[in-house]
């Protein structure tokens, strides 16, 4: 077999293999499609659960899960695009300047008649200058801690949320224990989308805002910040469809397999469509199965829906800004 | 006049320092919330130790909990169900996953990438719990009837559809990896007479390695952190088996499963946080390590 050949053959395998993926999709979603949408209806949309999960509709399910990524994205947006813009355009700068700080600290010394007031005798150092970019030890930290907490297993954080705030912190199964819970789990996410677009921001921008006479801060918020929405958009779109499908750590913080009531205030359970997929496939009988149907196409719809519009964002402004 | 710009000045920078403060300090609850999941795993995994002895933990082959005269705590048998499930999915999804890779990143005609990538992504997208259910009613059936294995919901199509969650990471990952090796290179290659597979193999693949064993190494991270497909399709049997087509219970299935049951401040209680504990470092470390990787790739070009 010659080489021409050789490659050919391997090249039928990568299409194959890519293949294998589109049809693995396609097999999944055609399915829960195919199944689900029957069972579809607006009174499966509006209606609470009767008769075990045999009759009625999922309604409930789909308020609790509306409630979740609506109160997660209250904690998690505000905090982790904040912690983005500090890692990106702060954090070359050390957090405390001690060579302005050691003077005031001295004349406060003296009035406070802790110290006589000696003008040192050093001479003064010369000022190190930091090459832009370079990394503080803040800086090194908050990066490892932002991968690392990534990576950290689901259940585990539902373990750290029933330990901490269901017992601990005695919140009980409620909406907020969940909401925190996840609000976890997505922040790394959000940073990191929300770093990558600001960072994506060519420096002459802040540099010609910056020359004009700004502060750093109204450069940011008058300049980084705007061109960076968009990506912040599609982080924040794609951690609320993340949050939208988590089953795990709800599990152990707050859903109920059936609740006859929405929830009152953010203290009480709720019904989650992800746990409701969960109980009723591993909990209940057959008879169950159209409603597990129903569920999984609609959270499917919920999540799916999500992405596409997070992909349409960002496609649609990266043509737009193009650096 | 000069008074006033004086003010002015003053009044910015006290504005730019308190910004810059409480950016800091919101930053820090990120390291705050690391500190405390770590930390709190700890303070509640120890307690555990007090009553199992760490040998008979780490070391034990029965996981019975539940026992009333005499439970037992062994890591060992979940340990291996969560190994083996591992171990199949990724014996699966890293080949094909490098295989669509090479395709996407570098034979695929951009009309079919553009419609590609965001399948991929959506794949990526779809929720834990919608495959565990596919898996449950769908793939074990399918299983039943082609391997006829010992029970109906197993190791194996726990680890297959796992595949299917670590497909798309993987390849995303590592197409980033292949995408960041210059194009001078595969150029000059080209310049050299080779084929297409001998510069893909000779040259751009050495060149992305750490970017690809970073995507390999968090892949599998994520596999090993899965709760619902394992929990759905495993058959969470807690014994000991290296029969892929025997059920089994893995470490994430465990939390999730007996948590909910368990009592408050019992040695169950606290031998589930010492499971999560072991599950916490075993992710940190890959994700650690992945990270290392991740930046050389960077660094590299």
């Amino acid at each position: 077999m010659d080489r021409k050949q050789k490659e050919k053959l391997l090249f039928l395998l990568f299409r194959l293999c890519a293949l294998i993926v589109v049809a693995t999709l396609v097999v999944l979603v055609g399915y829960v499609v195919i199944n689900g949408i029957g069972v579809i209806s607006w009174s499966f949309l509006t209606e609470f659960p009767r008769q075990g999960f045999t009759a009625g509709g999922i309604f409930p399910a789909i308020m609790g899960t509306l409630y979740l990524i609506a109160l997660v994205m209250v904690i998690a947006v505000p905090i982790g695009v904040l912690t983005a813009v500090y890692v990106s355009e702060y954090s070359d700068q050390p957090l405390i300047d001690f060579e302005k700080v050691r003077p005031r600290l001295r004349r406060l010394a003296v009035t406070l008649h802790l110290r006589e007031n000696a003008e040192p005798k050093r001479p003064a150092k010369v000022k190190k200058t930091r090459k832009r970019g370079s990394q503080r030890l803040f800086y090194r930290i908050l990066r490892i801690v932002i991968t690392n907490l990534a990576g950290v297993p689901s259940i585990v954080y539902g373990l750290l949320g029933f330990g901490m705030l269901v017992i601990f912190f005695n919140m009980g199964m409620s909406l907020i224990a969940s909401a925190i819970t996840l609000a976890f789990l997505v922040l790394p996410l959000v940073i990191t989308a929300s770093r990558e677009t600001i960072e994506a921001v060519p420096y002459s921008v802040r540099e010609a805002s910056l020359a004009l006479g700004a502060t750093k801060w109204q450069t940011i918020r008058s300049h980084v910040l705007p061109y960076s929405i968009p990506g912040i958009l599609t982080g924040v779109i794609l951690s609320i469809s993340r949050a939208a499908g988590e089953t795990a750590p709800i599990l152990l913080t707050g859903a109920l397999v059936l609740k006859q009531t929405l929830p009152e205030s953010v203290f009480s359970s709720y019904m989650a469509l992800p746990y409701q997929l969960y109980a009723l496939a591993t909990q209940y009988s057959d008879a169950t199965r159209p409603m597990q149907y129903g569920s999984a196409l609609v959270l499917l719809l919920m999540v799916v829906g999500l992405n596409l519009v997070a992909i349409i964002i960002r496609n649609k402004y990266r043509k737009k800004y193009r650096w | 006049m000069a008074v006033k710009v004086k003010s002015i000045a003053r009044r910015r920078a006290f504005v730019e320092n308190g910004i810059r403060y409480s950016f800091a300090a919101i930053s820090a609850f990120s390291i705050f919330v690391l500190v405390i999941v770590a930390l709190f795993l700890i303070i509640n995994a120890l307690p555990a130790f007090r009553v199992i002895s760490p040998d008979t933990f780490f070391f034990g082959t029965v996981w019975d909990p539940t026992s009333p005269l005499h439970p037992l705590y062994g890591i060992v048998p979940l340990f291996v169900a969560t190994l083996l499930v591992t171990l199949i999915s990724a014996l699966i999804a890293i080949p094909i996953g490098l295989g669509c890779t090479i395709y996407l990143a570098e034979l695929a005609h951009p009309r079919v990438r553009a419609i590609m990538k965001p399948a991929i992504e959506v794949l990526a997208g779809i929720p834990s719990v919608v495959l565990g259910f596919f898996a449950l009613i769908v793939l074990a059936t399918w299983a039943q009837d082609i391997f006829d294995p010992v029970n109906r919901l197993n190791l194996f199509v726990g680890g297959v559809m796992l595949s299917a969650m670590m497909i798309p990471i993987m390849v995303s990952l590592s197409e980033d990896a292949i995408n960041s090796v210059p194009r001078s290179l595969k150029e000059a290659s080209y310049a050299l007479g080779t084929t297409r597979w001998e510069t893909i193999s000779k040259v751009i693949l050495p060149a992305a390695k750490p970017g690809i064993v970073a995507a390999i190494m968090l892949s599998i991270g994520r596999a090993v952190g899965e709760t619902m497909v394992v929990v759905m399709a495993c058959g969470n049997a807690p014994h000991l088996t290296f029969n892929i087509f025997s059920s089994g219970l893995t470490m994430t299935a465990t939390i999730a499963n007996e948590m909910g049951e368990v009592a408050f401040n019992s040695t169950h209680y606290y031998a589930l946080f010492a499971v999560g504990l072991v599950l916490f470092i075993l992710t940190f470390i890959l994700n650690y390590v992945a990270d290392i990787l991740l930046n050389r790739q960077e660094e590299r070009y």
